[in-house]
């Protein structure tokens, strides 16, 4: 297993100028990057959507990476999608999995048969064409290249130590400083687009 | 086409007409001739889902990378897809048109469909503004649907009533 942290600190460098939807991985995300503008630190809008988001995203910028760091609590409640995000075949769309087998921010329950999951053959199974699972932040470093090098669209399961939250969700730190609309409209700036 | 029906054309013309660039959808029973029309119009892409619920996270991740999409689906899946809405297109400020087949809505207003009995209960309970289409003359309001949706940056819905004719041949 690995930390979120030290798993994001791995792909940092290979960035570009990609595009990043933290997340769950938000938290740790926004004190790591070097390009704000370009990430989308969204919290949690609505369970299940963040691949759905991503997926936009990268249809509507063919021509910029878009890279999503998942959860497996999403990637269960909305499997379906990994059919559609398989039959849009994006090229430019990353999509990596933060995989604690857990429900962190409620405390730290098992998703359903947390330890038995193959996320990287359920994307195969669904119609990525490359898939790929570690659970070592060595052999994830190392492949990070090839990973990031290679056209999309491409699934990535990390193996991740849970960290879990107890406290009342009202009283946990805020850790995204701008709003959902502002970090889109951030974006839509730095991109040129109108909002 | 007679204005007694809703043809698939006149939907078609208008999201040309309003600048629609994905279709995200799900097909419900009287889709059928308008994918094909779709699947043939070189200015739409069409994304397909699985659930109802999916369209309203990758409509969002749409608008925010400066596409317009467009949500087709009936009524039983915008019910499917209530959190969703909530999240990813009202907090997002998503300002796009979900045209949404009224299964069970009839004329007469016997309705033994309880997916037409809750339909605009639940658009009520989310604060969405909704237009109401039939047959061809209703076609504009489409476009006031579209108007709505940029003025306010909130999804606008419009029903189609016309769930026995027009959609299949």
């Amino acid at each position: 297993m690995m930390r979120i942290a030290e798993a994001l600190e791995s792909f940092k460098p290979h960035r570009g100028d990609a595009i990043v939807v933290p997340g769950r991985g938000g938290k740790f995300w926004v004190e790591l990057t070097q390009d704000p503008l370009l990430d989308l630190p969204l919290g949690d809008p609505a369970m299940g959507g963040h691949a759905g988001f991503a997926l936009g995203l990268a249809l509507a910028q063919p021509n910029r990476k878009v890279v999503l760091f998942d959860s497996e609590g999403d990637i269960l409640m909305s499997l379906g999608m990994l059919t559609t995000i398989a039959e849009q075949a994006p090229a430019n769309f990353y999509h990596f999995l933060l995989d604690n087998e857990v429900y962190a921010t409620t405390g730290g329950q098992p998703v359903p048969n947390a330890k038995n999951v193959k996320y990287d053959r359920m994307a195969l199974a669904a119609g990525y064409p490359r898939a790929q699972a570690f659970d070592k932040l060595d052999d994830f470093d190392r492949a990070l290249p090839m990973i990031m090098g290679g056209p999309g669209p491409v699934f990535v399961a990390l193996k991740v130590y849970p960290e879990i939250e107890n406290a009342p969700i009202g009283q946990r730190r805020r850790w995204n400083t701008r709003s959902r609309t502002q970090v889109v409209a951030d974006l839509q700036a730095k991109l040129g687009i109108a909002g | 086409m007679s204005e007694a029906s809703l043809s698939p054309e006149t939907v078609l013309a208008e999201m040309k007409k309003n600048g629609v660039s994905h279709i995200v959808w799900l097909p419900d029973s009287e889709t059928n001739w308008l994918y094909l029309l779709m699947k043939a119009e070189p200015s739409l892409t069409l994304v397909g889902v699985s659930r109802e619920g999916h369209a309203c996270s990758i409509a969002s991740g749409l608008a925010a990378g400066g596409a317009k999409p467009m949500i087709l689906i009936q009524n039983t899946g915008l019910q499917e897809s209530g959190d969703s809405l909530r999240g990813w297109l009202l907090s997002m400020n998503v300002g796009c048109v979900m045209m949404v087949g009224y299964r069970g809505w009839t004329r007469h207003g016997v309705t033994t469909d309880t997916a037409a009995t809750y339909t605009e209960p639940f658009i009520n309970a989310y604060g969405l503004q909704y237009y109401f289409v039939e047959n061809d003359a209703d076609a504009p309001r489409i476009s006031v649907a579209f108007e709505e949706a940029a003025k306010t940056k909130k999804p606008v819905v419009v029903l189609v009533g016309d769930e026995f004719h027009g959609f299949n041949r």
